[in-house]
This record gives structure tokens, C-alpha cells and sequence, in this order.
């Protein structure tokens, strides 16, 4: 079995389990678990908007939240404005990427490193934080939605189905929404990488200097896989806006940030199911010791309870102990074990390289 | 007149404060080449290690100038050994370690202390220009950031200590090759860039409160601060705080805090634009 085989196995046994995931679970779980599992969804979109710029892209941001957030903020404030749902998400899809791409311009065209692009994108995060924080007051609205500060902004109207603004999207409609969207976007973006596009950025992460000398242009490679990653940021922003029917300026925060990139980390760099994974079960593990919440004032409960210092621990332990993330890892373990069985296999394959791809 | 007088305190103060946050991360970063993304909770453990000492009945001063530099300090060294020292050489990963550092710190003051802010009232009173009253604290915290950085030159300048450091940050494998041991420099490096953090927390504690989160108040300006700088500790930090300071304070004065940031942020991007290294891989080239 070669390489593109165990590709379009895995790639159809991604669908499959994607899908009977999708038809089955409103069938057979409760209300509120589909309800759980929505939000994983749309949070697996934005795991998927890192896993590209970052995964494949090179590009280490850590201000996703920023597209994120703006999203769910534009979402929020179109749809009061409007009341009907098609043009706010195409606002909050838009207006993320194009402050990705003036982002991405600047930091792109700079030829900051990747340490600095790091920071300035954490800080752009924060700096977005403070600004929707402050504005409170009622002077503070665009159009008829006041912006809330650290209020939030609550009440958001659901989605509709396009063009008829009394067909709102009940809650299992979300959720085949949210599924759904994970599917196109895990499929979208494969295709994405096996196209030309797809190689030259991940050829620009594996060596940015080769590349350009070969006559490609990093920055505008990364500029564009920058603003797609904003985009996706952006929708996933606008279903989260929708789950809640909430903002509030955390998405911004700095433990949003954290989590995305925590996601990535466990789940793996450079694959798309591993941040898909990480993603739900690192947010499982948040809802699990959240629930379970002892009252009083026990040590153990203040340490176990405590999503930061855990998320914090999870970090740490990985980037020191299992930097490549948990997918690549234990794909690394699955080829050691099946190269041991095939080791006269793997041997006779080495005298005729053609024939292994 | 009285207002300009004002004003220049103020912006003086804003200058001398972000030198005073920044001037940590700038030796760590310059010297070892670390982005340290805990820096924000070193200056909070340096706030709480002033409160703690002095609910204890440590005098203010000592509690401030002393205690908080040594505990956060030697927490430096701790996290250096425990942490950074395997992570050398890979930036990133060092990035996303200390991140994790954040949070666990986050998470332990926050089970410590609990989510409240604490303060202790800022000493010395206040005084008048003209029509105006305004804090001799801001004095203070002024005198200090010259204190500190005037002693920092010193080191650097004309010890022993300054010149093997600044011998390692140049060629670690020479300096290695003449004897010096650079990883032991790298834990000193990293102790007394932590120290100085200890130091501006809790000089800054009285002016801010300490809560658990207090660190991303402090972080993105920070580190926008020693980025905009570049690779020079104390020239970079000194002209990038004093442009950005500067920019903060008037746009604050004109309009509010929030837009302050923002055009901090706005001023600090631009400037990477135009100096992807920093002020100081054009101008002051040959400066510490």
C-alpha cells in the first residue's frame, strides 16, 4: 500500500466519519449535548483557519481571536442594522480578511520574522481587546447596535435561510450548519494544499529564500494564505455570534488566543485532522473540569477547576515533551510499527525509487 | 503654561514608565535572543511579592526596591532552569512555552489570591503647578527608570560582569572558547532581566493595583517597546519608549486611554514597516 493510497483511504474515511457524525448525533443525543457539540464545531473551523496559516503557511499568528472576534462582532452589529441574515455574514467574512490582508500587508511586506510577527499580532489581539472594552457607553454605536463594551453585545438575531428573514435556523439547524462548515472547510482546504497554491506556500515554509529564488513571491503567498486563514476566522466568528446569540470583547482575550494555538499545538502542526482533534479535546477536557466543579474552597477544586493553569500545563508539557503535536506523533508511532512488519518491504523499495511514489 | 508644565510631566512619566516595563524583556530578549511571553506576569509577581511583604510589615521602600527584584529574580532563575535552557535556539517554541508559563502564573495567583485587585495607596503625597495638582509618586517612578537605566549602562559599560555579557551576546562560542561558561551567563542573564521586571511591578503596583490578570495591561506594550527598539538593550529601549511614550501620552491627552493604545499600536506598526529592525538597526547602531 503506498502513500497516495493510505491518502485517499484516509481522506474517505474522514468523510464517512464525518458525515455519519453529522446525520446521526441530533438523532440520538440530547438537546443540550447537540448544543455542546455545535460550539466544538465552530470552533473546529477556527482551529482549521490556524492549522492553514500556521500548519502549512509558516505563519505563526497569534491574534486569530482578531479575525475571530471581528467576525463575530461585525455579524452582530450587520444584522442589527439589516435583520436579515445574508449580507452580515458576508460582512463577517469580509471585513475579517481585509483587516487580515492590511495586517498581512504590513507585517508581509516588512519582512518581520516570524518572532516579531508573533507579537504583533498578540498585540494587535489585545490592543482590540482594550478598545471594544472601553466602549460602553451609549455613545458608542454604529448604526442601531450599540457596541456594549464589556457588556457585550446580547440578543443577536439568528440566522436565516437566504433571503427570507422569517425562516430562522432552529438549533439543529445550527448544528448541521456548524458540522456541515467543519466538512466543507476540512475538504476545502485540502484540496487548497494538493493544488499549486497549496505547494508553493508549504515550499515557502520549508525554505522561504528557495523559494523566491525560484521565482516566487513569499509575500504574496503568505498575504493571500494570511487573508484566507482571517476569512475562515471570520465566519467561525460569525457562527459563534450566532450559537450564543452573544459577544462580548473575551473572544479577544488572551485566553482565546491561547487556546487556538493550544489546539494546533496538541492536535499537530502541518496536519488538518490533528488541530481538528486537538481542538475538541482540549475543549472537552475545559467543560468536563468546569462541570464538575466542587463548591468550597478546597485546594484541589481551586487547581482542577482552573482553566488557565491546566491550559497552561497542557503548553508547556507539550512544547517540551511532544512538540511535533499528538496526530503526527502517533502517526510517527503507527509508521515505526507497520515499517517494522514491511521492513523486507521498505528494503526491496529502496533500490527502485520510482516505484515508491 | 502651567498646563505645559503638566503635560511634560506627563509625558515624561509615560516615557520613564514604559522604559521601566520594557527594560526587562530588553535584556532577555537582547542578550538571549528569548521572547519572553510571561513578562507580564513577572511584573504582577513582582506587585504581589511588594503587597505580600508589606502586609507583613516590610517597609514600602524595601518592600519595593528590594524583596520584589530578589523574589522575581530568582523565579527567573527557576524558570530559566527548569524551562527555557532546553528550548535555546528554537524561538518559537520558547515563545509558546513561556505562554504556557503565562497562564499557569495566571492560574496560580488567581487560586492564590483570588480574581480582586489589591493596591497599596501610592506614598508622598501630591503637589501643585500652578492651577494643578498632580502625584510626587509620578516623580518617583520617574527617578527611578533613570536609576535603573543609568545602571544598567554602568554594568554593561565598564564591569567585568557587562563585558562577559556583552561578550556571549556578541559570540557565545568564543566566549566559550575563553572560558566563560554561557550557560551559567544565560541563567544570570535571565535572573536579572527578571529582577528588573520584579522591580517595575512593584514600582508600578501602587499607580495600578495588582490583580491576577494585571500582566496583559503591561504586555503588548512591552513588547511593542523592545520590538520597535530592536536589537540594542538600552539605546532601543530608551528611543522607542520615548517615541511611543510620547505618542500614548499626547493622543490620551487629546482624546482618551483607549485611543492612547491604539495609536501606540498604530505608530508601532508603521514603524516596523518603515524599520523591520527595529530604531536602532538604523540610527544608534553603535550604542549598548
Amino acid at each position: 500500500m503506498n502513500q497516495r493510497w493510505l491518502n485517499i483511504l484516509g481522506l474517505a474515511l474522514v468523510a464517512v466519519i464525518g458525515i455519519a457524525f453529522m446525520i446521526l448525533t441530533p438523532r440520538f443525543a440530547e438537546l443540550d449535548t447537540v448544543l455542546e457539540l455545535t460550539v466544538y464545531m465552530v470552533m473546529a473551523v477556527l482551529a482549521l483557519s490556524l492549522a492553514l496559516i500556521w500548519g502549512y503557511g509558516g505563519i505563526l499568528c497569534f491574534g486569530q481571536s482578531a479575525f475571530f472576534g471581528l467576525g463575530a462582532y461585525a455579524y452582530a452589529i450587520a444584522m442589527f442594522n439589516i435583520g436579515e441574515s445574508t449580507v452580515p455574514v458576508l460582512l463577517a467574512i469580509i471585513l475579517p480578511a481585509a483587516f487580515a490582508a492590511l495586517l498581512g500587508y504590513f507585517m508581509f511586506y516588512g519582512r518581520i520574522s516570524d518572532v516579531y510577527l508573533g507579537v504583533i499580532t498578540l498585540t494587535v489581539t489585545l490592543i482590540l481587546f482594550n478598545a471594544i472594552n472601553s466602549t460602553a457607553g451609549p455613545e458608542f454605536h454604529i448604526g442601531t447596535a450599540r457596541l456594549g463594551g464589556f457588556n457585550g453585545i446580547p440578543g443577536i438575531p439568528p440566522l436565516n435561510w437566504p433571503g427570507d428573514r422569517t425562516a430562522a435556523v432552529d438549533l439543529e439547524g445550527m448544528f448541521y450548519l456548524a458540522a456541515g462548515s467543519v466538512l466543507v472547510t476540512y475538504f476545502g482546504l485540502r484540496l487548497l494544499l494538493a493544488s499549486r497554491f497549496g505547494r508553493i506556500i508549504v515550499g515557502i515554509r520549508e525554505n522561504e529564500r528557495r523559494a523566491e529564488l525560484l521565482g516566487y513571491d513569499p509575500r504574496a503567498y503568505k498575504l493571500a494564505t494570511f487573508t484566507i486563514g482571517g476569512a475562515l476566522a471570520g465566519f467561525a466568528g460569525c457562527l459563534f455570534a450566532n450559537w450564543g446569540s452573544f459577544v462580548s470583547p473575551t473572544i479577544f482575550g488572551l485566553s482565546q488566543s491561547a487556546q487556538i494555538i493550544i489546539w494546533v499545538i496538541v492536535g499537530g502542526r502541518g496536519t488538518l485532522i490533528g488541530p481538528i482533534v486537538g481542538c475538541i479535546g482540549i475543549q472537552w477536557l475545559s467543560t468536563a473540569l468546569g462541570a464538575n466543579q466542587p463548591t468550597g474552597t478546597d485546594w484541589w477544586a481551586k487547581i482542577f477547576a482552573n482553566a488557565p493553569l491546566i491550559l497552561g500545563v497542557i503548553l508547556i508539557a507539550f512544547v517540551l515533551l511532544v512538540p511535533k503535536g499528538l496526530v503526527p506523533t502517533l502517526g510517527d508511532l503507527g509508521g515505526w510499527l507497520l515499517g517494522l512488519r514491511g521492513r523486507r518491504g521498505a528494503e526491496r523499495e529502496r533500490f527502485e525509487p520510482e516505484a515508491a511514489e | 503654561m502651567d498646563l505645559v508644565a503638566l503635560l511634560a510631566i506627563q509625558v515624561l512619566y509615560a516615557v520613564a514608565s514604559l522604559a521601566l516595563i520594557s527594560v526587562g524583556l530588553a535584556i532577555i530578549f537582547g542578550m538571549m535572543r528569548v521572547i519572553n511571553l510571561a513578562h507580564g506576569e513577572f511584573l504582577m509577581l513582582g506587585g504581589y511579592a511588594a503587597i505580600v511583604a508589606t502586609s507583613h510589615g516590610v517597609n514600602l521602600w524595601i518592600a519595593m526596591l528590594v524583596v520584589a527584584p530578589i523574589v522575581v529574580g530568582l523565579i527567573g532563575v527557576v524558570v530559566e532552569r527548569a524551562i527555557i535552557r532546553f528550548l535555546y535556539g528554537r524561538m518559537i517554541d520558547t515563545m509558546l512555552a513561556t505562554w504556557g508559563l503565562s497562564l499557569f502564573l495566571v492560574g496560580l495567583t488567581t487560586a492564590i489570591f483570588g480574581n480582586t485587585t489589591v493596591g497599596i495607596s501610592a506614598p508622598l503625597g501630591s503637589f501643585e503647578i500652578g492651577t494643578y495638582r498632580t502625584s510626587t509618586y509620578t516623580l518617583f517612578v520617574i527617578a527611578v527608570a533613570i536609576v535603573v537605566l543609568a545602571a544598567i549602562f554602568a554594568t554593561l559599560r565598564w564591569t567585568r560582569l557587562g563585558l562577559i555579557a556583552r561578550g556571549t551576546m556578541q559570540n557565545a562560542d568564543m566566549a566559550a572558547a575563553l572560558g566563560v561558561n554561557p550557560p551559567r551567563v544565560y541563567a544570570v542573564t535571565f535572573g536579572i532581566g527578571a529582577a528588573l521586571t520584579g522591580l517595575a511591578g512593584a514600582v508600578l503596583a501602587p499607580v495600578s493595583g495588582v490583580f491576577p490578570t494585571i500582566g496583559v495591561a503591561y504586555v503588548a506594550k512591552s513588547f511593542i517597546t523592545v520590538i520597535g527598539g530592536g536589537a540594542a538593550i538600552l539605546s532601543g529601549t530608551v528611543s522607542a519608549s520615548a517615541l511611543f511614550g510620547a505618542i500614548n501620552q499626547i493622543a490620551t491627552f487629546v482624546t482618551t486611554p483607549v485611543f492612547g493604545e491604539v495609536a501606540l499600536l498604530a505608530a508601532a506598526i508603521v514603524l516596523i514597516r518603515l524599520l523591520p529592525q527595529g530604531i536602532t538597526g538604523r540610527f544608534f547602531r553603535r550604542g549598548l
